[in-house]
């Protein structure tokens, strides 16, 4: 036990110090669990799986980078490429946008009603998003399209939201646009706050409008924030599966799936659980790169 | 007299609140047509006439009682709670040990552990669950909810360490060290000063695992077919649609329910939630 | 250059009256010191000649303009803030030329005033750097330099010395004087610190909860205070109040506080005769209190006995708080002093220079000369 004496002789009490050393080996005790979770079900599956893709459909033999080969061959596999990468684009780049000016539209709000529309802003992002994609597909169904019903009311046309391979794409970017924004809403309104009013001030003196103090004040004081938020949306949205699953499946004829939902449908539906992994692996790279993207953020900024 | 500067204020306020209401159309609009269509009659949800944004005919309860006393949903509903509840102890358990260690005791390779919680997100669900698929079958899990509560954590632990190691890392050493010339041992010092100060991080990690493992929808999808092991997400999707039929009402209302829960915990502690996201990021 | 007058201005926050009724003619060329303790109104005034707050009634002119609806980059005023408020991406030239460029200057003009602005400070080797890259000092250089390149009509400062360490501190007051006479500018400075308002100030503005108690030059401030906040308020360490009455005895009028009493100077007499017996607080600065050992005789003329008990050497001179019956004193006394804590000792008051205040409040000063 500490005792006054004991620091003020600056010999402290034999008990604390040596705990304080055995301390370091509790460390490593504390941080096992973490690390068996991420040896054992993430690091061990992973590489499960780069195993399983390289095995025929049967998992009897090796058969090397044959499903690899056999996906890049196929038609529909590229489909999912490009829509995967059309998706997360314009999905990410709408949600940043779109938070952001929630977030500005917000920040201006005396602090009641911004603390409330706020909270309201957020229950499309707390809301499970299997079941809000379900409320979707509803608002998208064909014959029942509230959305339909209104455009025709205003002289429009109905759309085939679901069965139309570019409507269908639409859809699901909106769901998801719904789904996102909150989410850097949130972000940029707390960025925002961390922005000191004086930097605002001392631009208005000198002679600012107020476009060009968001362009030289706002913007630049974001960017950091701007740059990480959007890589981890990007990892987020690429790896997407309820909104596409209840919405389409995939369809119409494969043209709004996205790997996760493809490697579903290969893997578990199809029975074909090798192909499948190579298709969810596909992922991986890409991901990989928008990490070290971050990361490398991260660290700029620490110095 | 002055009035330019208040005059220019109020408006802006004034237009402020105007340009959010598009975004709160937007917001609100699904949930909107999700809770009307529960209280339509199914006549009136098929039918193509009429203003569908309204209810017109009289609001009926009998979606909500048929997914209630007709469905599986109550065991569902326990079955996600049960799930949620012991992962989200499971998961803080781990994360609080796994934060404190990395956030305060400084050891060989502490640093890596923080990248190497980060790294996690490149294997998200949907890259993991075939080989999970393999794996859960091995263990003869497949089909009962059991398997879940190995498969969450890896979602909820590596996001609820960062949160906490974000906490953790807030609170000053100084703290520790006035407990300890106040007298308190080491354990006195975590559960009397650290823990409680760290509380608002806790509370914000623990709503994030609880929210995560309600909210998942693939794993279960894809490992259980049992409609009495199911969660409310899968067991909503797949059991209210029979052949062709899509029972709309008992969908949507499903839906909604499924959602109150963690709607309502997000509603009390929201403060929290926010905190716990923004926190890490804003420097 | 211009003058600033601001006529009836009042702010409220609320129901909060930050300030009240506030009139003032600036003075081309003057720098006038805002000086209060915090929550007074200083900053919000400024910020009101800046436009940055509105006034709730009143009326600020720039030169003759009305410039009450005006928004602060059409007043022709630089403002230099407690945080520098550097913009921390931009470089120490981008900085200062940004308000420049906005306005559309041409390049080699914006060059020229950005160089000569640097040179005044000598902040020339610094112009590639981010602030982020700069010390406190500076970074605070370079605040000064945004503002000179403007050239502005009036300069205003928001407390810009409060963040710097005490050593800066005092350098910087230099650099800004010297900076007041190079540039013949106006300006309005705000401080809490009384020694920035005496030793740079060309006039001072004290202000407590959002009235203004006094305008002056320092030395008029420091040597006729209206009140008793005044009195406290400048002068380091602060004045020595000790509640008292004045008596009439044989040898002529006396102020007398229980444990001492004090002969007043005749030439006081017509000013305090009709306060016999009156409760009042008398105010002596601690620089007025010697060791009776070293004090001048004749200049001071009353004595106090009391016992030490704090000694503090400060190179010098010495300070030291004594106590008498029930009050303590502070006195700035010779280096030689032979004073030891615990041991009694006798101080005299240079009579000329004491203050008497009513005790109901404002406490004004009562004239004695």
């Amino acid at each position: 036990m500490i005792t006054i004496a004991s620091l003020v002789n600056g010999r402290p009490s034999r008990g604390f110090l040596s705990r304080l050393r055995s301390r370091r080996y509790a460390a490593y005790w504390m941080v096992l669990p973490l690390f068996a979770l991420i040896v054992g079900l993430i690091v061990y599956p992973f590489v499960y799986s780069i195993y399983l893709s390289l095995e025929n459909k049967a998992e009897t033999k090796f058969v090397g980078l044959k499903n690899y080969a056999m996906l890049l061959r196929h038609g529909t596999f590229w489909l999912v490429v490009g829509n995967s990468f059309r998706f997360t684009l314009i999905a990410v780049f709408f949600k940043a946008t779109l938070g952001l000016i929630l977030a500005m539209i917000l920040n201006n709000l005396p602090f009641r009603g911004q603390r409330i529309w706020r909270g309201v802003s957020l229950i499309p992002w707390v809301m499970p998003l299997a079941l809000s994609s379900m409320g979707w597909w509803w608002v998208f169904e064909p014959t029942h399209s509230a959305i339909n019903w209104l455009l025709v009311q205003f002289g429009g046309a109905a759309k085939p939201w679901l069965s139309d391979p570019f409507w269908a794409r639409v859809s699901t970017i909106v769901t998801n646009i719904w789904y996102g924004t909150p989410f850097f809403m949130i972000m940029y309104l707390a960025g925002l706050k961390s922005i000191p009013q004086s930097l605002y001030e001392a631009a208005q003196i000198d002679g600012a409008k107020a476009l060009q103090r968001f362009r030289y004040v706002t913007l630049p004081m974001l960017s950091k924030l701007i740059a990480i938020t959007v890589m981890f949306s990007t990892i987020v949205t690429f790896a997407n599966f309820d909104i596409v699953r209840v919405l389409t499946r995939g369809g119409p004829r494969y043209t709004t799936h996205l790997f996760g939902t493809y490697a579903f449908n290969v893997g578990i539906e199809a029975g074909h659980l090798p192909r499948g992994s190579a298709v969810a692996l596909f992922m991986f790279p890409i991901l990989g790169l928008a990490a070290f993207f971050i990361l490398r953020n991260i660290a700029r900024g620490e110095e | 007299m002055t009035g330019s500067l208040a005059a220019r204020q109020k408006r802006k306020v004034r237009l402020s609140y105007l340009a959010l209401v598009p975004f709160l159309v937007f917001f609100l609009f699904p949930l909107y047509w999700m809770l009307i269509t529960s209280f339509k009659t199914d006549h009136e949800i098929t039918s193509l006439k009429g203003i569908p944004l309204l209810i017109q005919s009289a609001p009926t309860l009998a979606h909500y009682k048929m997914i209630l006393f007709k469905t599986e949903f109550v065991t569902w509903f326990w079955n996600s709670l049960l799930i949620a509840v012991v992962v989200t102890v499971l998961t803080m358990a781990i994360a609080i040990l796994a934060a404190y260690a990395i956030s305060r005791l400084t050891f060989l390779g502490s640093r890596y552990f923080g990248v190497g919680v980060f790294c996690t997100y490149l294997v998200p669900p949907a890259l993991l669950f075939i080989p999970f698929y393999k794996v859960v079958g091995i263990l003869g899990l497949l089909n009962t909810k059991w398997c879940l509560l190995f498969l969450y954590p890896t979602l909820t632990v590596p996001f609820c360490t960062w949160i906490l190691i974000g906490y953790f890392a807030a609170i000053p050493r100084a703290l520790d060290e006035a407990a300890f010339v106040d007298g308190a041992t080491y354990i006195q010092m975590l559960t009397k000063v650290f823990l409680p100060v760290a509380s608002p991080g806790l509370i914000a990690a623990t709503m994030f695992a609880f929210t995560v493992s309600w909210a998942q929808f693939l794993y279960p999808l894809a490992y259980i077919y049992k409609t009495s092991e199911m969660m409310l997400t899968n067991g909503i999707y797949t059991t209210l649609i029979r052949g062709d039929v899509y029972f709309w009402g008992e969908l949507m209302g499903g839906a909604l329910l499924a959602s109150v829960p963690v709607v309502i915990l997000f509603a009390f502690l929201m403060d929290y939630y926010v905190a716990g996201l923004t926190r890490g990021t804003i420097r | 250059m211009a003058k600033v007058t601001l006529q009836n201005v009042s702010k409220n926050f609320g129901q909060v009256k930050a300030v009240c009724n506030f009139s003032l003619e600036v003075e081309d060329r003057e720098f006038l010191v805002l000086l209060g303790p915090s929550g007074c109104g200083k900053s919000t005034t400024l910020r009101m000649i800046a436009g940055l707050e509105e006034l709730t009634e009143g009326d600020i002119f720039i030169g003759n303009e009305l410039v009450n609806d005006l928004p602060p980059r059409d007043r022709k005023i630089a403002m230099v803030f407690q945080d520098y408020a550097l913009y921390p991406h931009m470089t120490v030239y981008q900085n200062m030329a940004f308000g420049l460029k906005l306005a559309k200057h041409p390049k080699f003009e914006i060059d020229k005033r950005v160089r000569e602005a640097a040179d005044i400070l000598g902040i020339h080797e610094l112009l590639a750097r981010k602030p982020r890259e700069l010390s406190g000092g500076q970074r605070q250089r370079v605040a000064v330099g945004r503002a000179i390149v403007r050239k502005p009509s009036v300069f205003l400062f928001d407390e810009p010395l409060s963040n710097l360490d005490a050593k800066l501190r005092g350098q910087m007051r230099v650099e800004l004087s010297k900076l007041h006479h190079t540039l013949r500018t106006t300006i309005v400075y705000v401080t809490h610190d009384q020694v920035e308002a005496m030793t740079m100030g060309t006039k001072i503005v004290v202000m407590k909860d959002g009235l203004i108690q006094q305008v002056g030059e320092p030395m008029e401030i420091y040597r006729y205070p209206v009140n008793k906040f005044v009195g406290g308020f400048i002068g380091s360490p602060g004045m020595n109040f000790v509640p008292a009455r004045i008596a009439a005895e044989e040898s002529g009028l006396v102020i007398d506080a229980a444990s001492f009493k004090l002969p007043i100077p005749p030439d006081k007499d017509a000013f305090l005769a009709d306060k016999t017996g009156q409760d009042l607080i008398l105010g002596i600065r601690p620089e007025h209190i010697e060791d009776r050992a070293f004090a001048e005789k004749g200049v001071f003329s009353g004595v106090i006995t009391a016992t030490v008990e704090v000694v503090e050497t400060m190179g010098a001179e010495v300070q030291l708080d004594v106590t008498t019956g029930e009050h303590t004193l502070v006195a700035r006394v010779d280096p030689r002093t032979r004073a030891k804590r615990h041991e009694p000792i006798e101080l005299a008051v240079e009579m000329d220079k004491i203050h008497i205040f009513e005790t109901e409040p404002p406490s004004s000063r009562i004239k004695t000369e």
